[in-house]
């Protein structure tokens, strides 16, 4: 039986190496089901429960598990629920837990996935809580590299944007920290720096890491940028937005001095940080990643549900 | 009335059965009565004393709660605040037994997450605190569900 098997997926803290590579290598494997259909999970129902609202990471999950035969119930927003009437998480969840093999859980609350995890007997995902960590946007931002690359290993990463308080950003460092990662730049305005928090998870992995303030400082050095969107409402002053959006946002210019092989990645929505203009340019990967995100989610089922032999 | 009483038996008389908190820091008294949730309704009868002379320590508090004992696990948490504590459980008047007090690995529902987008401070919900401790000196523990951090500076806040 692969480790894999009934796991819940909270953080990337939780995974290793060896987990996330196999996870690539069945991926890899998923692609050219990705758009056909696999009949490994015909007596599975995935719960989806999204208390906060998602595009990207709700459909892409249902998709994945509709392509591989099984089936899917939930509710995006707790308008529409007993939520709305006062229910608890604990309850919603522990209803979920006898209706489903395996719970989707999205929640803007900081640790709901990990209680969630404790109240139910089946497997839990996190699909994003709060701005703490979004572990299957990492898997899928990895793998990306992984693919594009060729490796995740010896490679120079600049993340850009929001570094406080975005949650893929602190999913996707935790699962750099599992490779032997050359270094890191850190590049945000002073008010969205990192927090100790996520500083702490580079020194203890030993990963070489600076901060900067200036994305044309370092553009050179890098194999992968990773993009995340500054949200207004997180700084507390607009004449402080408007001044950052400008200096935070991808130009041609910049990109002028880049390596050749260097792969832009975000992991969308995207607001004004990365141009339409960049999407032409070789560099650009972000849809791709976006796209990639139907096989790993059809492989991290296929894992937790123990089919993996079953995969033709 | 023969011998002149000492300082100490002035302030507060032996205790028959329960605890003494001693080498408390200087006015951390009621802090470590708070983080023990003892509030004085619950009838014990409780001494305090603040700023007294100490060799080990220059100044510091004592707190004796009689007919009380507490467990080492619920009172390895007066670390948290006052890290230089010693407990001496007292029985018939003798002391039976004397510890330090050291910050233990997890803290269950003692203290509360001051991260408002914590799931544990969601309303209505059957959910208890938990801290993971990460450092002990210096202290830096860490909440178990929004993996916050936390130093000595906070742990007044979260009571």
């Amino acid at each position: 039986m692969s480790k894999w098997a009934s796991r819940d997926v909270i953080s990337m803290i939780d995974f290793d190496r060896e987990e996330l590579e196999e996870l690539f290598e069945l991926a890899l494997r998923m692609e050219k089901y990705a758009h056909s259909r696999l009949s490994l999970l015909e007596d599975k129902i995935l719960a989806v429960a999204f208390f906060e609202p998602s595009t990207r990471t709700r459909l892409s999950f249902e998709t994945a598990m509709l392509r591989l035969g099984g089936k899917v119930i939930g509710f995006s927003g707790e308008e529409a629920t007993s939520i709305a009437k006062g229910e608890s998480f604990a309850d919603t969840i522990r209803m979920l837990d006898v209706y489903a093999d395996a719970i989707v859980v999205r929640h803007y609350l900081e640790g709901a996935a990990k209680y969630a995890a404790e109240i139910a007997d089946n497997p839990v995902i996190n699909a994003g809580d709060g701005s703490q960590n979004h572990p299957t946007q990492a898997m899928l931002d990895l793998y990306t590299i992984w693919r594009e690359l060729g490796r995740v290993d010896d490679i120079t990463v600049g993340v850009l944007g929001d570094l406080k308080y975005a949650r893929t950003i602190r999913s996707l460092i935790e699962g750099l920290s599992k490779f032997r990662v050359r270094k890191i730049y850190l590049i945000s305005p002073p008010a969205l720096k990192p927090r100790k928090e996520l500083l702490d998870i580079l020194e203890r992995a030993g990963i070489r890491y600076e901060y900067t303030e200036r994305l044309q400082d370092v553009i050179q050095d890098l194999d992968v940028l990773y993009v995340v969107r500054i949200q207004r409402e997180r700084l507390p002053d607009p004449v402080e937005y408007e001044r950052i959006r400008g200096s935070y946002r991808v130009t041609i210019d910049v990109l002028r001095r880049a390596k050749d092989s260097l792969i832009v990645l975000h992991p969308l929505p995207r607001v004004d940080e990365l141009p339409y203009e960049i999407d032409q340019t070789k560099h650009a990967r972000y849809f791709r990643q976006a796209a990639y995100g139907v096989p790993v989610r059809m492989a991290l089922l296929t894992l937790i549900f123990d089919r993996a032999d079953k995969v033709p | 009335m023969s011998s002149k009483p000492s300082e100490d038996q002035l302030l507060i008389r032996k205790i028959r059965d329960g605890i003494v908190i001693d080498h408390i820091p200087a006015s951390k008294a009621l802090t470590v009565l708070r983080l023990l949730k003892i509030t004085g309704k619950e009838g014990l009868r409780v001494a305090l004393v603040m700023n007294v002379e100490s060799r080990k320590i220059g100044v510091k508090d004592i707190i004796k709660i009689e007919g009380r004992e507490l467990s080492r696990d619920e009172l390895s948490i007066i670390a948290l605040v006052a890290p230089t504590a010693t407990i001496n459980i007292i029985r018939d008047y003798r002391v039976v037994s004397k510890f330090k007090v050291e910050v233990p690995d997890s803290i269950e529902g003692a203290l509360r997450c001051l991260n408002t987008r914590c799931i544990t401070n969601k309303p209505n919900e059957p959910i208890r605190t938990k801290f993971v401790t990460i450092s002990r000196n210096p202290l830096i523990i860490k909440c178990h569900y929004c993996g916050t951090y936390y130093t000595e500076e906070d742990i007044e806040k979260m009571l």
